[in-house]
């Protein structure tokens, strides 16, 4: 199969729940801060700004939503308006938006759930000046959870589109 | 698949002198409906070898049809160390006293013979106490590789004959193998008799695959797979195990596919910029027609018996619902009101009711309502319960059951629409998304 990338870093999903701000902020950031602690070191200088490494850990390659919403809050905005200039400026990539929803839904209800997130960010990403033609999107619903705890520190993380590079010219 | 050839009245003349004692005593009857709380005692001796090759099959077959019966929660079995009669010879008399005195209420004899590959089958039912045969004899025959089968037709004629309801023992169910942990779980379409024997892989687990579907005759599953990066409807032939791509469209997500009665039709979802609708499919000519066009969630969706009409889910009115509209689209009313959020509706094979998915307050549930949305029961309570399946007669549910946490897993259960007996179905590995097949023929 292609076109699966799950090498998004642990450490992205930190960095980024640390500066979200939805409302389940406060047990997300519990929950990570508990699980891994190498991340915090890693300075963002240290990355070339045009590699997939700099867009998927300083700019952030994904958004979360709450619960049963693919409505996008002022942090994913943001988050999206620092991947479309990554993207204006990279115009060699093309995207797959990955749409993913949590464990608590019905498989095909939550892959049109998913398709609504990966939606949303997409139609954020267009009005941000990225072509459309470079923004693919796929749903997963809860077949693909980054977070395997049956609580919401976990769903939490599990609500997300991710911004996947897929790779453009060369890959 | 393979043929059984059902035939031969074995115990006809035994009816003729029958009717006295049939107008007193009634014949041997469970009304399922009534909600069996004591299961009807039965004995099921070994059936008698009448070749050297059949002796390895009449024990067998007799437990087969024993793990049918009594697995229903309807039946049980007076055990062989109970028994008083052996029976040696399947024409000889039954002894019903013998019977009678350990009080089995119906007794099943019957005979195997073995030429070659070729299996022979001859069973009679009795009613013990009315000390008359139940319904005639009948004799199937087939390989010998196809034996559990004809238990299973065994156990059928006579579930049917002592509830009045066709059985489901002579039935398939395709559903996803499941492995590996949940943030890397690898699924791959299996298909296996309803019992769980006999599991065969229709695909490897290279790609995610999805809720797959029989045919209305059971020859061709239709699923979901992400094989091109995009998840899309495919059928596959059964018996040949060939594959075929039915949606196609580079950025289109196409999943949920039924088949219409007329097994040439399908319904399914499709999503285009986030919005996901419902279509049907003339899988021979590839026509599309469009059913609905709202922006809200229609998925889900599964066709009465007749045909006429799709029960689907929608959150159009804010949360996820369950609708009724016409086979060809049009006007849909809701049918669910309770509390919480129902999806995966399906369709009685009977008509009568529809079964579905109800969240409510961190729980799931399966549960069943009349078409109309009438008489809500909820069947089971878990942490996730999603997807029923109808066993061929109407009477059965199986479901995905997936237990909590970072070691959550899924299993398959099945439990009768009373509620009553609720118990794991037997798979080899992690199970999802079971569908039963029709009764086979």
């Amino acid at each position: 199969m292609s076109g699966f990338k799950l090498a998004i870093a642990a450490v992205a999903v930190l960095g980024l729940a640390a500066c979200s701000n939805n409302r389940w902020d406060d047990t997300a950031n519990g929950s990570a801060g508990a699980g891994a602690g190498s991340g915090a070191g890693l300075g963002a200088g240290a990355l070339d700004p045009a590699s997939p490494a700099y867009f998927q850990q300083t700019i952030g390659d994904r958004v979360l939503f709450a619960v049963d919403q693919s409505t996008l809050s002022p942090e994913a905005q943001g988050i999206l308006q620092g991947q479309a200039r990554w993207l204006s400026q990279n115009a060699d990539y093309a995207v797959t938006i990955e749409g993913h929803a949590d464990e608590q839904g019905t498989r095909e209800y939550n892959l049109a759930l998913g398709a609504r997130r990966a939606n949303a960010a997409r139609e954020y990403l267009i009005s941000q000046g990225v072509a459309g033609s470079r923004l693919k999107v796929v749903s997963y619903g809860k077949e693909r959870p980054l977070e395997i705890c049956s609580a919401e520190a976990c769903y939490a993380k599990n609500r997300r589109a991710v911004t996947v590079l897929a790779g453009g010219l060369t890959g | 698949m393979r043929k059984i050839l059902a035939a031969l009245l074995i115990g006809a003349a035994a009816a003729a002198g029958a009717g006295a004692a049939m107008a007193q005593d009634g014949p041997l009857r469970i009304e399922i409906d009534q909600g069996v709380i004591e299961p009807l005692p039965y004995a099921v001796p070994d059936f008698v070898p009448e070749t050297p090759a059949a002796a390895e099959f009449a024990s067998q077959i007799a437990r087969v049809i024993a793990a049918d019966l009594s697995g229903t929660g309807l039946f049980r079995e007076v055990p062989a160390s109970a028994h008083i009669s052996k029976v040696t010879a399947f024409d000889s008399p039954v002894k019903y006293a013998d019977w009678k005195a350990v009080n089995a209420q119906a007794l099943i004899t019957g005979a195997v013979s073995v030429n070659g590959s070729q299996l022979t089958v001859r069973f009679r039912g009795h009613d013990v106490f009315a000390e008359k045969e139940l319904g005639t004899g009948l004799q199937f025959n087939g390989t010998t590789d196809g034996w559990r089968r004809m238990a299973h037709k065994v156990a059928d004629a006579i579930y049917s004959r002592i509830t009045g309801e066709s059985g489901y023992f002579d039935s398939r169910v395709v559903y996803v193998s499941e492995s590996g942990p949940k943030n890397d779980r690898r699924k791959r379409l299996a298909v296996m008799d309803y019992d769980g024997a006999n599991v065969q892989y229709l695909t490897n687990s290279a790609s995610i695959v999805l809720a797959p579907r029989f045919s209305p005759t059971g020859d061709r599953v239709l699923y979901t797979s992400y094989e091109s990066g995009f998840p899309q409807i495919h059928v596959l032939d059964v018996g040949q195990v060939q594959r075929k791509v039915l949606s196609s469209g580079d950025g289109t997500m196409s999943f949920a596919p039924r088949f219409a009665p007329d097994g040439r039709t399908i319904v399914y979802s499709q999503t285009q910029g986030g919005n996901t609708d419902l279509f049907s499919m003339d899988i021979n000519t590839g026509a599309k027609t469009r059913l609905t066009s709202a922006p809200s969630i229609e998925t889900a969706p599964s066709f009465s018996p007749d045909g006429s009409q799709i029960v689907f889910e929608s959150d159009r009115s804010g949360s996820q619902q369950l609708y009724v509209m016409p086979a060809g689209g049009g006007e849909a009313r809701r049918i669910s009101f309770g509390q919480g959020r129902y999806g995966t509706p399906v369709w009685s094979p009977r008509g009568d009711m529809i079964a579905f998915t109800k969240q409510n307050k961190g729980r799931f549930h399966i549960g069943v309502m009349r078409t109309d949305g009438s008489e809500e029961r909820l069947l089971t309570a878990s942490f996730l319960d999603e997807g029923p399946t109808w066993a061929p007669n109407g009477r059965v549910i199986m479901f995905t059951r997936e237990s909590q946490g970072s070691a959550g897993r899924a299993l398959l259960y099945s439990v009768d629409i009373t509620g009553r007996n609720l118990k794991p179905v037997k798979t080899p590995d992690g199970a999802s998304d079971p569908a039963w097949s029709p009764l086979q023929n």
